[in-house]
């Protein structure tokens, strides 16, 4: 198990190494960059351009930026927005939490509908609901994450008027049942695509798992169906799934950031749009280092869990 | 095995396994119709409608659909939903198209380098799949979308930078999988050249799951354009695109809840007959399904 952790942990540093190359280089090389904000200011020379860049550090090499951002950032130290001077680390943190409750609440959506789908799919193979199911996965995955929002919008919040548009909160009330209405909308829209795609891996994990012989056994000492379904069969089909979970988590994060936006949640997702609007380089390549350290983690979590769970798997 | 006579049946691509299995499958078909309506309404429509995309009516802003000739209605400047829709789709439709093209082209290289090669160039390569995979596409996208001029081909090639690894994956598996097999050692043995081998002798062993990946990434590029271009980032008005139709809809949302239905209604029916295709194809080209 130590050496396995050694080694996935080795690996993912040579992983976010490489991830902080793109990143910077994609921020830092293509024309426009950090100082392309100023360039419009009223009375800008070219004098004060060089003066600017020089402040910043942006004359020197790039390879020589990009180790001195690389070394203050395991300082922990990753820059200040230029937005509003504000320490990067603690501008993200305040958005973080919005996005992991968003996040956290949709994967136990997803899981809980996808796993019921999937099971029912397999134990009912060919069946309407198999159908009905494997072709509405296939629409859902096809359906814009954002306009599945304004479509709900429009029916639940203008039409029906069940549910707050958009926000997190309503100003002055934040009681727990506030937030939670404001959740319910964002957390099913952003659970749509992974229902869909947990239900499709869940009906063929549960179909490998079924025609197997521990399964005819538990059957043939009589256990009731529901009894074998439920402790013999789903148990082994979702041990794949970890894995599926922690590999769905940047797609996850790619939602967030577009149902965000829609429901005006104060989430990354919007912090990392209007920091691009804002040209504010620093925030957004924390925010990038971030979710590339989230996937790795996430994937790295599911592999030690898997392991954990299931005797068979031994870590080396 | 016995060497059954086939001399009497010419081997016709339509008559192949393949193409019987397409047809049976039902959803792969109608999402065959559907996309060729679907081209064909957007590149032939916009000489029937009498209304231009970009002619600007002040006096018809906010029209709901089936108003006069306006048959979609018309958007908050009076123009033509419908004439915007389908040159949309023409930007849309050949983003995703090339997307495809692009992405795959740049998988399909990698994975059979990297499959072929194996060792440190197999891993360094891998490893760069990883480093992309590890980002949330929309992140990386929206990034270099900022950056860089959003113009049609701009973004084409900003989607296929970030949709390529899922094809170079399946390819280095595969080459990965065929590298040790008689004909390529027999290659080896005539002396071809490694890049011979590689895309002459080994590479249209894989074209089945290449193919399938690329349809699938047609629909994807057609999803990922119409994200960023919502966002504001991508396709730049008054340039249509079914993305950016839907960028102004929403604060019109409970005045004109046609400006989004429409555009997302139809970027909905484009992604789900490619993805529908995309089964089918699965299922004829028998490529290997985990989702079963």
């Amino acid at each position: 198990m130590a050496s396995f952790l050694l080694n996935r942990l080795g690996q993912s540093i040579i992983l976010l190494l490489i991830v902080s190359i793109i990143g910077f280089t994609v921020l830092n090389l293509i024309p426009g960059g950090p100082l392309a904000q100023y360039a419009l200011t009223p009375g800008m020379t070219q004098e004060d351009m060089d003066r600017l860049a020089r402040q910043m550090g942006l004359d020197r090499p790039l390879m020589v930026q990009y180790f001195d951002w690389l070394w203050r950032m395991l300082q922990g130290d990753w820059g200040t927005s230029y937005r509003d001077g504000q320490p990067v680390v603690d501008v993200i943190a305040r958005h973080l939490w919005a996005t992991l409750l968003l996040m956290g609440t949709s994967m136990v959506i997803s899981v809980g509908i996808g796993t019921w789908i999937g099971i029912r799919g397999a134990t009912h193979r060919y069946s309407a609901f198999d159908y009905v199911a494997t072709a509405g996965a296939m629409v859902a995955l096809s359906i814009p994450t954002f306009w599945f929002g304004l479509v709900g919008i429009y029916v639940f919040a203008l039409r029906l008027e069940w549910l707050p548009a958009g926000n997190m909160y309503t100003i002055g009330d934040g009681s727990f049942a506030d937030y939670a209405i404001h959740l319910i909308m964002p957390s099913f829209v952003l659970a749509l695509v992974n229902i869909a795609v947990w239900s499709r891996y869940m009906r063929s994990a549960t179909l490998d798992v079924i025609n197997q012989d521990f399964v005819n056994t538990a059957r043939a000492k009589g256990l009731t169906e529901r009894r074998v379904l439920m402790k013999h069969v789903v148990g082994n089909a979702l041990l794949p799934m970890i894995t599926l979970a922690g590999m769905q988590l940047p797609n996850l994060l790619s939602g967030a950031l577009v149902t965000e936006t829609v429901f005006t949640w104060p989430g990354m997702g919007r912090l990392f749009l209007d920091s691009l609007s804002y040209s504010d380089y620093p925030v957004v390549m924390g925010l990038l280092m971030l979710s590339a350290v989230l996937t790795l983690l996430g994937n790295l979590i599911a592999d030690i869990v898997v392991a954990l769970v299931d005797p068979r798997i031994r870590l080396a | 095995m016995t060497a059954i006579d086939l001399s009497d049946r010419p081997n016709r691509w339509w008559r192949s396994r393949a193409v019987q299995r397409f047809m049976r499958h039902r959803l792969a078909l109608l999402g065959m119709v559907m996309i060729v309506a679907l081209t064909l309404a957007c590149f032939l429509g916009p000489y029937l409608l009498p209304y231009d995309s970009l002619y600007i009516d002040l006096r018809a802003r906010f029209a709901p659909p089936l108003t006069g000739q306006h048959y979609l209605g018309t958007d908050p400047l009076g123009r033509d939903i419908a004439a915007r829709l389908l040159e949309a789709g023409q930007i849309s439709l050949q983003v995703g198209f090339y997307a495809m093209i692009l992405s795959t082209l740049i998988g399909t290289l990698i994975g059979v380098i990297a499959g072929y090669r194996g060792g440190l160039v197999s891993a360094v390569l891998m490893r760069i799949v990883d480093a992309f995979l590890a980002f949330p596409s929309i992140f990386l996208m929206l990034a270099l979308a900022a950056l860089l001029k959003p113009s049609p081909v701009m973004i084409t090639v900003i989607i296929a930078i970030t949709s390529w690894m899922e094809v170079a994956r399946i390819v280095d598996a595969e080459v990965r999988s065929l590298r040790e097999r008689e004909f390529v050692l027999a290659g080896r043995m005539l002396g071809l050249s490694s890049t011979h081998i590689m895309f002459r002798e080994v590479l249209p062993n894989v074209l089945g799951p290449i193919i399938v990946a690329a349809t699938l990434t047609v629909a994807r590029a057609i999803l990922l354009e119409a994200y960023i271009s919502f966002l504001g980032y991508g396709i730049q008005p008054p340039l249509p695109s079914w993305g950016n139709m839907l960028n102004g809809a929403q604060q019109y949302l409970d005045k004109a809840p046609w400006l989004a239905i429409i555009p997302g209604l139809t970027i909905t029916i484009a992604v789900t007959s490619f993805n529908f295709i995309g089964d089918g194809l699965r299922d004829a080209l028998d490529v290997r399904n985990d989702q079963n």
